[in-house]
Formats: C-alpha cells, sequence, structure tokens
C-alpha cells in the first residue's frame, strides 16, 4: 500500500479520535444518543479503517483473531451474568436494582453501563470477526498493480 | 434581545437554505451528469459548500453552547474525509483505466 500517501497520513491522523468517538457514545449513551451498539461499531470502524489502509497484518497484531472472538464471547457473557447476579440477589433477570444494595438509582446506573459495555465488547468483536473473515480472501487486485 | 434573536434566526436560516440549495445542486450533478468525473465534481460541490453552510446555520442556530464544539468538530472530521474520500475514488477509477473523454471536437 505504498500507493496510498494520502489515505495513510489522513488515516493516522483519525484512528485515535475516532476510538476517542467511540468511547464518548459508549459512556454518554445513558444521557445522549449512542450506546453500545452504535460504539461498539465505530470502534470496530477504527480497526477495520487501520487494516484496510495498512494491512491487515498489521490489524492482526493489535487484535488477533483468537482475541477477537474471545472478545465476542466475553461481551455476552458479561450482558447474561449481570442478569444472573440479580437472581443471587433475589431479583428477577436483568434487574440492575439489585446491584447495588444501597441505592436503587446507582444500581440502575451500573446496570446500564455494565450491560452497554458487554453490548459494545460483542458488537465490535463481531464486526471485526467479520472483517477478518472477508479480508483473509486472497484480492483480485494486488498492491504492485497500484 | 427579541430583535436579536430575530436577526440570528434571519442568517441561520439563511446559511440552511443556502446549504440545502447547494446540496440539491449537486444531487442534480451527480444524477444528469453524463460520465464519471463530471459527477465527482458535482459531488465536490456538495462535500465543500453544501455541508458546511448547513453547518455554520446549525452553529448560528445553536449560540455559543456545547453543542456548537460538536458541530465545529464534525467540520474539522469533514474537512479531513471529504477530500480524502473523493481522492480515494478518483484514485482508484484512474489506476483502473477510466479517463476523461477528449472528445468535443470544435468545427
Amino acid at each position: 500500500m505504498k500507493h496510498h500517501l494520502i489515505l495513510r497520513v489522513i488515516t493516522k491522523l483519525l484512528v485515535g479520535p475516532i476510538m476517542l468517538f467511540a468511547f464518548y457514545v459508549q459512556f454518554h449513551g445513558d444521557y445522549s444518543p449512542g450506546g453500545g451498539f452504535q460504539a461498539g461499531v465505530i470502534m470496530a470502524v477504527g480497526i477495520i479503517i487501520y487494516g484496510i489502509v495498512f494491512d491487515m497484518e498489521h490489524a492482526k497484531k493489535v487484535l488477533p483473531a483468537w482475541f477477537v472472538h474471545k472478545m465476542l464471547a466475553f461481551g455476552v457473557l458479561l450482558y447474561t451474568f449481570t442478569g444472573v447476579i440479580s437472581f443471587f440477589r433475589g431479583k428477577n433477570f436483568l434487574d440492575y436494582s439489585a446491584l447495588s444494595p444501597h441505592s436503587a438509582i446507582h444500581g440502575q446506573h451500573y446496570g446500564i453501563l455494565i450491560i452497554e459495555l458487554g453490548v459494545g465488547i460483542t458488537v465490535s468483536g463481531v464486526m471485526i470477526a467479520i472483517y477478518y473473515a472477508f479480508g483473509s480472501r486472497t484480492s483480485e487486485i494486488n498492491d504492485a498493480e497500484w | 434581545m427579541q430583535n436579536l434573536n430575530f436577526l440570528f434566526d434571519i442568517i441561520s436560516w439563511t446559511l440552511l437554505l443556502a446549504g440545502s440549495f447547494f446540496i440539491i445542486i449537486g444531487s442534480f450533478g451527480i444524477y444528469r451528469f453524463p460520465e464519471f468525473w463530471s459527477r465527482l465534481q458535482a459531488s465536490s460541490v456538495i462535500d465543500s459548500l453544501g455541508l458546511y453552510l448547513i453547518l455554520l446555520g446549525l452553529g448560528v442556530q445553536s449560540g455559543f453552547t456545547f453543542v456548537t464544539v460538536k458541530l465545529i468538530i464534525i467540520g474539522l472530521f469533514l474537512f479531513l474525509t471529504g477530500p480524502t474520500s473523493t481522492h480515494a475514488l478518483a484514485n482508484a477509477a484512474f489506476i483502473s483505466g477510466l479517463r476523461p473523454e477528449e472528445k468535443l471536437e470544435t468545427n
């Protein structure tokens, strides 16, 4: 990819802010538009754009494929176990108010944050895994032809 | 104060309408122009004028708030990504062998 000088410079400039924006969307999801799904996709876009413009091998050094698959499962587990914790506190499944013994409102807040974190991790994992799966095919135009 | 608000409303709506006008022109250009390169040129009207006029109009409408800061950040983002995407598109078309047609013979 030596050919794409402009794309490489702009990508280097933008990958950091994109990830920062993903965290903003993630943790402000309960106050402003956003949440786990959007943040996960934006975070995945940060990795995917890096993988497209540089090489997918470099992206795989940051997030190996086995790690992405673990991420994908970990988010769902985080979601489920947050729900299961409520069982042990004597409440319904995913009743967030069980998470904080003193104040139900705090419990709701923690619950939303943890659940959205799980959703975000899973969504970004799925997006990156799909990109790895499709991107691993051999390309029709190789780099020398650019 | 009432008059000042009215003035801001006039300014922002003028900017918004001008931005919408340029976006409509750009869309017509993309749809009606005959081949790739002129369509690309029409789309740059949207990139360069339409979006910024709309962002400016929204900024005037919202005043000095956090929303304006967000709009400025969006503007910076578009300032970087718009030309880059156009460059990538044009570059890919050029590499894969598409050239501007040189007809237009003058009699």
